[in-house]
């Protein structure tokens, strides 16, 4: 126990809770932290170039480290620019503190210079929030925010600090809490045995299972435990976009990505299922296609650790409530009371059914002699990373290219905008992760109109040496929008092309960057094996692709999971 | 369905407005909300009546409790329970025949007296919500209503059930 200033209280306090890196902006609210934090090395601050981007990199740092991510702005336009990047979070149940400057207590309420109710605005897209009132609790709403933050189904928490409880004049006793548990809040991590029981009996019925695995595999370290899980089964995995990696891609039972654009056996797979095992997954409109015709023949099991998860959009026959690491867990010892040996014949049938499926390849395309694919892009990014690269999309066709293109082998290595789809989060989330991985390939890719969106970031990047590989997709048009304007608005490309491309290259480079950029076929090669050998410089590779190509497959709107079309012409 | 909801939270700045929000944001909505500390003041109660099939019941039943500063949350037309509410009502009476005949009403619906001039009465009323609304109808036809105001429904369980912290 100390005496110490507000300020130097909330520094300690995140030294406290194991904060590595901070990602900020100052302004007047914080100028009584930020000068804490001149004082000290213990906690790295990382000076963003716009606050939404601050918020984008505590995000990518937390997907790809499973700590939660720490953001530092002022009060007003600080603390709203932040808001998009909160709600990234939110939907994709990322752990996130973000702390706020507010306008001195006594002036709140009265419209004061950079004043908004920063609580209210984010109460929407936060799991919690603090407005600290007084120095004291400094220390325990800190505390409290980083165990709510990174317990349960994770999330962000705001923490709102008028300007007067930091006041650098006034010494208080700090006092870290060794509890912050708290009555009201008690997620619940084991599933309940009676409810393991009835899932394994059912499992062991089961003929045409299928294991639907999401991101809250990931979000709980359960890689192993449901790769043993599904090896024990025998049975097909599929994979929702924020789960990818969570069970490798590569291995021989994945499907793939389900939903809207997953692979045909996935959706085929789920359709003509008679068990889903659906593990740490939300059954999102983008996986379901019409609920109404979701999976008619399939028993649910739902594990979830949200209650509120679970029965929201498609009945769960079976429903469990806890952390899908405990709940695998409890399933593998509740296994062995049960006979799973023969589960190969038990399936044979089965997975013949699946090969006939996976026969159609659907994630064929024609690549042609000179415009390049953007499939063809992403299937050159994975020969040159070995596979091995953390990859951050931002939003759009890149993204489901990226997604089908790049089997990912281990979990946390995929970070993407799922829930939200922001643009914009490609950049900042990929520099997060290479904060957190200094030494790892740290790779974004992008698209024409989603790097505009936070490209200013180009100069942190230069501030702090990252060097990071952006890959972005040409092809003169926002891609995604101009698909559907292609398949539902009889191809009138309202507003979803920009005839004033910058030179990327030339922006690049006067970011202090190597730009490159690539026109045809016959150049990819050698400008991917260039950009991968500049180990110490950020590198924006400028890929000009093919407009016309659509992202298939793609399931037909209000159709069932397996009616899609698998391209311009055909149809499932 | 006309559902009961009675919630137990935390008596914290804010968390009013996050069950509030609660209903905003997804769609649910209130037809009345009743609000106060318990005999533990750090608690607040909260009784909300809203309409809402099963599904959705489920779903605001499950929001709710998914709130940081929320203990517990029950659905007290679930099962067997007691519900109150409190309407004060001021009426205009011109003549003496209405005001006798508000009396009267008063006396017939348990009602008490809280005010009295020589044109208007204001009246306390309690009972379930259907029996405030019955009152009200008499007295618009008796008499002119000025003003009328309820706190909304609370509720508890019958017998030993309890939402405790």
């Amino acid at each position: 126990m100390r005496m110490m200033s507000g300020a130097a209280m909330v520094v300690q306090a995140l030294k406290d809770v194991g904060v590595t890196h901070l990602f900020g902006y100052p302004g007047g609210a914080v100028l009584d932290i930020y000068d804490a934090l001149f004082a000290q090395d213990d906690v790295k601050h990382v000076l963003v170039r716009h606050e939404q981007a601050a918020a984008h990199m505590a995000d990518g740092y937390a997907r790809s480290t499973g700590k939660t991510g720490t953001v530092l702005v002022t009060s007003g336009p600080g603390a709203t620019n932040t808001l998009t990047g909160i709600a990234t979070a939110y939907m994709d149940s990322i752990p996130m503190v973000i702390l706020s400057g507010q306008v001195p207590s006594m002036h709140i309420g009265e419209d004061a210079f950079q004043e908004t109710d920063m609580v209210g605005c984010s109460r929407p897209i936060v799991k919690h929030s603090f407005l600290v009132k007084r120095a004291v609790d400094i220390p325990k709403a800190i505390a409290q925010a980083y165990y709510i933050a990174n317990t349960g189904r994770p999330g962000p928490v705001v923490v709102d600090l008028p300007k007067d409880i930091v006041n650098v004049q006034e010494e208080h006793l700090y006092e870290f809490p060794t509890d912050v548990t708290m009555r009201s809040y008690n997620p619940t991590l084991k599933g309940h045995p009676k409810q393991i029981k009835k899932v394994v009996t059912t499992l062991a019925k089961a003929r045409r299972p299928v294991i639907y695995v999401g991101g809250g595999a990931i979000a709980s370290e359960a890689s192993a435990l449901v790769t043993e899980l599904a090896e024990k089964l025998k049975a097909p995995v599929v994979s929702t976009l924020m789960g990818l990696g969570a069970f490798s891609c590569t291995h021989q039972q994945s499907l793939g990505m389900l939903g809207m654009h997953g692979t045909l056996e996935a959706n085929k797979t789920m359709h003509n299922s008679d068990c889903i095992l659906a593990l740490g997954a939300r059954f999102d409109d983008r996986v379901t296609n019409n609920v109404d015709k979701f999976c008619p023949h399939a028993d649910i099991i739902h594990v979830d650790i949200d209650p509120a998860s679970i029965s929201k959009t498609v009945n769960a026959h079976i429903p469990v409530v806890g952390s899908v690491d405990k709940v695998v867990q409890q399933m593998l010892t509740e296994m062995q009371k049960h006979d799973f040996s023969d589960q190969e014949n038990n399936l044979a049938e089965w997975w013949e059914q699946i090969s006939e499926w996976r026969e159609r390849k659907c994630l064929n395309y024609n690549q042609g002699d000179t415009v390049i694919k953007p499939q063809k892009v992403i299937e050159a990014l994975y020969k040159h990373t070995n596979g091995e690269a953390y990859v951050s999309s931002d939003v759009g066709q890149h993204q489901m290219f990226a997604a089908l293109y790049y089997p990912f082998a281990k979990p946390r290595r995929w970070i993407n905008s799922g829930g939200l789809g922001t643009m914009g989060f490609g950049l900042p989330a990929a520099m997060g992760v290479q904060f957190a991985h200094p030494d790892a390939c740290s790779v974004v890719v992008t698209g024409d109109g989603s790097i505009q969106m936070n490209i200013q970031e180009l100069s942190t990047c230069l501030q702090y040496n990252l060097p990071i590989k952006i890959i972005s997709l040409n092809n003169r048009a926002l891609g995604m929008v101009r698909q559907w304007q292609d398949m539902i608005y009889k191809g009138r490309h309202s507003h979803s092309y920009m005839d004033s491309m910058p030179d990327f290259v030339k922006l690049a480079e006067a970011y202090g960057h190597v730009g490159i950029k690539v026109d045809s076929l016959d150049q990819l090669d050698d400008a991917m094996a260039k950009c991968f050998a500049e180990k110490d410089r950020l590198v924006f590779m400028d890929i000009a692709v093919d407009q016309n190509e659509h992202v298939y497959p793609m399931q037909i709107k209000w159709g069932a999971m397996d009616d899609m079309r698998l391209s311009k012409t055909e149809r499932t | 369905m006309r559902r009961i909801f009675s919630v137990l939270m935390e008596n914290a700045p804010g968390s009013l407005s996050r069950i509030i929000g609660v209903f905003s944001q997804r769609g649910y909505n209130v037809d009345s909300l009743c609000v106060a500390p318990t005999s533990d003041e750090s608690l607040s109660r909260l009784t909300i009546i809203t309409q809402a099939d099963n599904k959705v019941a489920e779903q605001i039943l499950k929001q709710i409790n998914k709130l940081i500063d929320v203990l517990r949350v029950t659905e007290l037309t679930e099962a067997a329970h007691v519900e109150r509410e409190l309407m004060l009502i001021k009426v205009a009476t011109r003549t003496d025949v209405a005001r006798s005949e508000v009396k009267r009403n008063v006396d017939i619906f348990r009602g008490r007296i809280l005010d009295v001039t020589s044109q208007h009465y204001t009246i306390e009323i309690t009972g379930t919500s259907e029996k405030l609304t019955a009152f009200a109808d008499v007295m618009a036809q008796c008499a002119d209503i000025t003003e009328s105001a309820r706190t909304g429904v609370c509720g508890l369980s019958r017998g030993d059930r309890a939402l405790r912290a």
